[in-house]
């Protein structure tokens, strides 16, 4: 199975992520990440669902998730023509003596410490999924404490923008 | 509260034919006239969260509902008994509120409404629900809910009946704000009677039926992700019409959604001019007259074996408003092997889900099948029309070989199959049939000739 991007235009109205997640269970599609947020547009919040799924099967998708009354609009986004990114935060066990191992290693992955402690460090990336398990690998050396991770958001390349049409009609 | 008024299919039909004069604004100006009609405008005028809601029905046109009162809906049960519009039928159980609603909308091709209380009322709905969702029935379900300062708290008789029935509505509201209500009730009749149908539910707490709000009619609908494409794509119809002048052995595989378009009409014209075989499915039994000759049946598992035998050996399916549902293919990679298929449906979701369409058509078959007509009849006189003797002569042979039919009872004693046939044939085509589901639901498909559209 392929891992295919998907960016929905949602009414911003209650119970529109029960909505969707549940269409995603009901009819046994596998979500691999979500992340919703509000957009430039009031009223109007955009749900990225990163979905594990074929040809056929990622078009039922799209349009199980059309016929619901709250969606919008929905776009696939091809790696090839938009920007992913993943966003995580790793506690990582650094005292005295790894302390400057950790740090080096985030420097090396543009990553930012933003918080220390006698006995960890809080190191924050922003970067491709690829990047990101690189990172892991590196720290996990150390003892990983804690992870907090959120779903990968997308933006298609270029000047055009999915909400411009969506809302004329 | 009931004024004994006939529940007929003929005083139905009469009573929709007043009501599909105009359409709501704000409704896609392409789609054809729906049953939810814009009456007049109204306000602004002070009243309490449950007049607003009869009020609103009134408008929307609705003349019968179908309830059961309880705590939480009886604010609105008083403005109900005042209304002069609206005849109510009490029933003894909320699902017989809500199978009742079905059967209206069957019969009458109006949006049926069921009016309830919260927490087991609400939940006895479920079944009835589920059912117009699959079967694409439209029909608005208004249940009274908890007053909002209670939702959360599982509070008396409260349930969260939005939550409990996303997946066997087409949408659902949670109403706390009176305010709300007209456009609410207004969304929710364009949608359950618009595009592919089917339930809609409307929870009201009980201070939205009780506080006061501005009444004004008639609400600015506010549906930005609702546009069910209506016109079929002109070059796929055409692509259709080539396939089915070329076809040797077509079969038209009509379901529900030609009965839910009121396309009974269209579908006789297009059969007409193809001559080809039509097979009905549960759905659409009575869409196309059971004593016409190009009528081969049901399909399918309950099915009669020319129905069967033809979809089998076709090499088209010109399937017009059906689903492939498993109950008429069987098993999916056997089923009809050397067809293509041509798929209209209003609904996009159900092109290509279970079997790959060649030709894909999305929209109202209302528009479709005309358009379909006509660009076979321009096939027709610019090529040649194809000659499906030799299909017909097997398939009429079939018939002849395998009639319906059932083992009679040597023991003296009747049979259910007979009793199903007797009542068909001295009721003739004015009855409506009511089944459950299961075996006599299966005789009735089978044992009653069914003449006409919303016979079933």
């Amino acid at each position: 199975m392929s891992r295919h991007t998907l960016s929905v235009l949602v009414e911003d109205k209650p119970g529109v992520l029960t909505r969707v997640a549940g269409l995603f269970a009901r009819r046994a599609f596998n979500i691999h990440s979500l992340a919703v947020g509000p957009t430039e547009l009031p009223g109007i919040s955009r749900i990225t669902v990163v979905v594990d799924a074929d040809g056929e099967l990622l078009e039922q998708v799209t349009r199980q998730l059309n016929k619901l009354i709250n969606v919008i609009k929905i776009v696939e986004l091809a790696p090839e023509n938009s920007v992913q990114r993943d966003h995580i935060m790793v506690k990582v066990r650094a005292d005295a003596s790894t302390r400057l191992q950790v740090t080096q290693a985030a420097n090396l992955f543009r990553a930012t410490i933003v918080d220390v402690s006698t006995e960890s460090v809080v190191i924050e990336s922003t970067g491709a999924r690829d990047k990101i398990h690189a990172l892991l690998d590196v720290l996990e050396p150390f003892g990983v404490r804690e992870i907090v991770r959120a779903g990968t958001l997308a933006l298609g390349r270029g000047p055009k923008s999915m909400s411009d049409r969506a809302l004329r009609h | 509260m009931s004024k004994d008024q006939p529940i007929s299919p003929a005083v139905m039909a009469h009573r929709r034919a007043e009501n599909t004069s105009a359409s709501l604004v704000g409704a896609e100006t392409d789609q054809h006239p729906v049953a939810t009609a814009v009456v007049g405008a109204e306000g602004p005028e002070e009243m309490s969260g449950s007049r607003a809601i009869i009020r609103s029905l009134e408008q929307l046109g609705v003349t019968d509902v179908f309830g059961l009162p309880g705590g939480a809906i009886l604010p609105t049960y008083d403005p109900l008994m005042d209304a002069e519009k609206i005849n109510h039928i009490l029933v003894r159980h909320e699902q017989g509120a809500g199978h009742a609603a079905e059967g209206y909308a069957l019969a009458s091709g109006r949006t049926g409404v069921c009016i309830v209380t919260s927490g087991p009322g609400a939940t006895n709905l479920v079944t009835a629900l589920a059912d117009a969702n699959m079967d694409s029935i439209p029909m608005v379900a208004i249940t009274g809910q908890v007053s909002s300062a209670f939702i959360g708290t599982d509070a008396f008789q409260e349930a969260d009946i939005v939550g409990m029935t996303m997946p066997i509505t087409k949408h659902s509201y949670l109403v706390t704000d009176p305010q709300d209500i007209p456009r609410v009730l207004a969304e929710a009749f364009h949608l359950a009677s618009t595009g592919r149908p089917g339930p809609v539910l409307v929870d009201v707490s009980k201070d939205a039926q009780v506080s006061t709000m501005t009444f004004t009619w008639p609400p600015q609908l506010d549906l930005p992700g609702y546009r069910p494409v209506t016109r079929g794509h002109s070059k796929q119809i055409k692509e259709a019409a080539r396939l089915i002048a070329a076809a040797e052995r077509p079969v038209l595989y009509t379901g529900g959604g030609a009965m839910r378009a009121d396309a009974a009409a269209e579908l006789l014209e297009l059969a007409e001019l193809t001559g080809a075989p039509v097979v009905t499915t549960l759905t659409a039994r009575g869409v196309f007259p059971d004593s016409h000759e190009l009528n081969l049946g049901m399909p399918g598992m309950h099915g009669t074996v020319p129905a069967v035998y033809a979809m089998q050996q076709a090499d088209l399916l010109v399937t017009l408003g059906a689903r492939f549902d498993d109950r008429v293919t069987g098993q999916l990679d056997t089923f009809a092997p050397n067809a293509k298929v041509i798929h209209a449906d209003i609904d996009p979701a159900e092109i290509s889900k279970n079997r790959t369409a060649d030709v894909p058509i999305v929209g109202d078959l209302k528009t479709v099948i005309p358009d379909l007509t006509d660009a076979v009849r321009q096939e027709f006189e610019n090529g040649e029309k194809p000659d499906l003797g030799t299909w017909w002569s097997t398939l009429s042979t079939l018939r002849d070989t395998y009639p319906l039919g059932y083992t009679r009872t040597d023991d003296g004693l009747g049979s259910p199959q007979h009793v199903i046939e007797r009542i068909s044939a001295l009721t003739g085509p004015e009855a409506v049939y009511v089944s459950g589901v299961g075996q006599h639901q299966m005789w009735s498909a089978q044992f009653v000739d069914y003449e006409r559209p919303r016979q079933c």
